[in-house]
């Protein structure tokens, strides 16, 4: 189970990064998403898989239950994360839409106004 | 005392939550900020001052013991930043009262001010690098809605380049903290400073350091991440450049200074001292060589952030006490300047209609009191004697002699003639040559007498403050010196940090 | 793209879905489901009834301004975290008032918190709906 999930971090990493490097400002955000998901999967996988047994246990009943535990820190802080990203993400999405709607294109490379030089004033 | 580390976070926090209750009373909004940036101020020096006396404070969120909890920590280096950035936070409402048109006053402009201090608060308290994480989400995104508040194609081109780059690091970050928690099966520094040396396999552990350091070298903006930076800080109105430019980036440098000194200092993390010597010289120089081409007077004084921001991780690089002591002077001094220029900036465009140097003209034979306040922070960021900067870069450039790092403490020496340089600059275009625009046209600005009282006050109180400051405190230097001497002593040895937090637990 | 079946039912899944959010938000405490899960589900059910009666519809059966909804929501978490400054607790300890009643058993300030997030967590879906909505010109 460990070898898949790690695999699949591999390919959303890959795609994550094939896609921010294009110049479509979607395919950006898309790939960022995807890079969002592949760290939690991330965390979820290093924080040790265990099947079936519990992360809390009931007073009194700590002899009875065999080890490993289950940690449950890690799925806490995936949820932090992906609270936090559907904001950011959302945020944007948003974003772009407007981008795209006043600069009226969606190519990164045409967006260098900022970086310009002034041009010589007459 | 302790349960006092909370209200730097919870104080902006309510202020937002009450302005966000009553959306459309702008004037309410102002008055609540200043009161609230009064109080912040207030309560972190009495924070400075109860740690200088009593040593390091700290709370357990929810009584949950130290490893398992939110710790929040307040020792001499994140008072030290909190003072600053509620010190900032101050002028820069009182500010934004004189510079920002009442019509053009967005409703979530002051709310948006309170919750980026709140995650500057909370990155300097939080004991926990996935809390910080949490806190530096908080700041990233009150500062993107600021960036765009208007929603001018510049702006929100700008902030495109600023969103991608920072949500690009924040997944890294995050990949960073699953990495670290899989090794060390704990996410509280303290904790960690005392279980890394103990790890039976340390090789990742030289991947998870590299990690924050790209994390956070892009939000500090160091040599080859910076380019969100120039991209986009002179979009926005002036007051939200100024705050941007006065603490984003020292949140990074901050960070910086916190993990290489406190958590990763073993043998396996040592070579990144080595590659944030090399960072340190080639952000100096590309961020000055880059200032010296520009005319728009925000992007000029934007790529000096990040010529400024080389001293500050050459500081952490040597990371012996002086160096430290010097980086935390220099942050300081280059947190009260900089913001200044900013200031100053927004007035010269008020008086003059551009932000084009070559547009500017005059300003001297009309405004000598102005230029006299342009030059305190202008030579001081440039290192000259008296004033806060010159001790600021001697005790860094000391650090680097002691270290014997030639080369770099060259470049530094350069740099710095060429940041003076660059101020002359701004002072031959804009104030010591003539108004190039004809008698006609002369209504592009307005005149000093055109302002109202309001305006002019709120646009100089901060502007003469930040100066006074920037004497003072190059007058008198020593007490700044000792408080950061005593922080650099606390980072060094952090079994300080580690006691407070964990107590008495082995 | 106006299907009269979907505008008859949404007005009564509406209720459902709502009333099914409520659950979740008080399900939250010991079993999955929360203040989180219970606004999404809330914010839900009004995404379905803009989509089936339009966006003024679902302004107006909304009422209030979603941003202050959310504000509120804040307010609320904001709240919960006072009765621990007051009592010279660790700051976010939990306070728990038996009320006696059995139905209702103990109440704490953990449910307050979970309210305030419902509440924000609907109010800004909400805002993000309805301005996407706004911007594509669905009235």
């Amino acid at each position: 189970m460990t070898t898949l999930l790690a695999i699949i971090i591999g390919v959303l990493y890959a795609a994550g990064i094939y896609l921010i490097l294009r110049r479509s400002m979607v395919r950006v955000i898309f790939g960022l998403i995807l890079l969002g998901h592949a760290a939690n999967l991330m965390i979820f996988t290093v924080g040790r898989l265990t099947k079936g047994s519990p992360a809390f246990v009931p007073e009194g009943a700590e002899s009875i239950i065999t080890r490993p535990f289950a940690d449950p820190l890690p799925q806490a802080l995936i949820l932090t994360a992906i609270v936090i990203g559907f904001g950011v993400q959302a945020f944007a999405i948003v974003l772009f839409r407007r981008t795209y709607q006043t600069l009226k294109t969606g190519d990164l490379d045409e967006m260098r106004n900022t970086d310009r030089l002034p041009e010589k004033l007459p | 005392m302790n349960r006092i580390i909370i209200l730097p976070v919870l104080l902006p926090f309510a202020t937002a939550v009450l302005m966000l209750l009553f959306p459309r009373r702008i004037a309410t909004h102002r008055l609540l900020s200043l009161l609230s940036g009064v109080l912040l101020l207030a309560v972190s020096s009495l924070m400075l001052w109860s740690v200088l006396d009593g040593g390091i404070l700290s709370l357990q969120a929810g009584g949950w013991a130290a490893p398992f909890g939110i710790t929040m920590v307040a020792d001499t280096l994140s008072c030290t930043m909190l003072t600053m950035a509620s010190l900032i936070g101050l002028t820069t409402t009182i500010y934004s009262i004189g510079s920002i048109n009442p019509k053009e006053e967005h409703n979530l402009y002051h709310p948006l001010i309170q919750l980026l201090l709140m995650g500057i608060s909370g990155a300097f308290l939080t004991g926990d690098v996935f809390n910080l994480y949490v806190w530096f989400e908080v700041m990233l995104i009150s500062s993107f809605v600021l960036l765009v508040l208007e929603g001018r194609p510049e702006q929100l081109e700008g902030a495109i380049k600023y969103v991608m780059l920072n949500l690009l690091s924040s997944a890294i970050f995050l990949a960073a903290v699953g990495l670290l928690y899989g090794m060390a099966g704990t996410l509280n520094m303290a904790d960690l400073a005392v279980r890394l040396p103990l790890l039976h396999h340390p090789e990742l552990l030289s991947v998870v350091a590299m990690l924050f350091l790209i994390t956070f070298g892009i939000k500090a903006a160091v040599f080859p991440l910076f380019f969100w930076l120039p991209a986009s800080y002179h979009t926005p109105p002036i007051a939200v450049s100024a705050i941007l430019a006065g603490l984003l980036t020292k949140v990074g440098v901050y960070a910086i200074m916190r993990f290489f000194t406190t958590i990763f200092i073993l043998p396996e993390t040592d070579f990144i001292y080595q590659i944030l010597l090399w960072v340190s010289a080639l952000t100096m120089a590309t961020g000055v060589l880059g200032a010296v081409a520009q005319y728009d007077i925000r992007k000029l004084l934007s790529f000096h952030i990040i010529s400024q921001i080389g001293y500050m991780i050459f500081a952490v690089a040597i990371h012996s006490p002086l160096a430290i002591a010097g980086g935390l002077v220099f942050i300081v001094h280059n947190i009260i300047a900089k913001t200044n220029l900013f200031y100053l900036s927004g007035i010269m465009r008020q008086l003059t209609g551009s932000w084009d140097l070559r547009q500017m003209g005059g300003l001297y034979a009309r405004y000598p009191l102005l230029s006299l306040l342009f030059l305190l922070p202008a030579l001081a960021l440039a290192g000259i004697p008296p004033l806060s900067g010159f001790w600021a870069k001697l005790t860094v450039i000391l650090a680097g002699i002691e270290a014997e790092q030639w080369p770099v403490v060259a470049v530094a020496l350069f740099v710095s003639l060429l940041t003076l340089f660059s101020m002359i600059k701004i002072w031959n275009e804009a104030f010591w040559k003539d108004d190039p625009r004809e008698e006609a046209h002369r209504d592009s600005g307005r005149h000093l007498h055109e302002l109202s009282s309001r305006e002019k006050i709120a646009m100089a109180a901060p502007v003469v403050l930040l100066g006074l400051l920037t004497v003072l405190s190059g007058l008198w230097f020593e007490p700044l010196f000792v408080i950061a001497n005593r922080a650099a002593l606390e980072l060094l040895d952090p079994s300080l940090y580690i006691k407070a937090v964990r107590g008495g637990m082995p | 793209m106006h299907s009269v079946i979907l505008a008859t039912a949404s007005r009564y899944l509406l209720a459902l879905i709502l009333m099914f959010s409520v659950f979740m938000l008080l399900r939250g405490h010991n079993e999955p489901g929360g203040g989180f899960v219970g606004g999404l589900v809330a914010a839900a059910a009004y995404a379905l009834y803009f989509l089936a009666n339009g966006l003024d519809a679902a302004r107006l059966i909304f009422r209030f301004e979603p941003l202050r909804t959310s504000a509120l929501g804040l307010f609320l978490a904001l709240l919960s975290t006072l009765p621990s400054l007051v009592t010279g607790q660790p700051f976010m300890t939990a306070i728990w008032v038996d009320t006696g009643i059995a139905p209702i058993g103990k109440v704490g300030t953990p449910l307050l918190f979970d309210l305030g997030i419902y509440l924000l967590v609907l109010g800004i879906t909400l805002t993000i709906i309805f301005s996407l909505a706004e911007e594509d010109g669905l009235s």
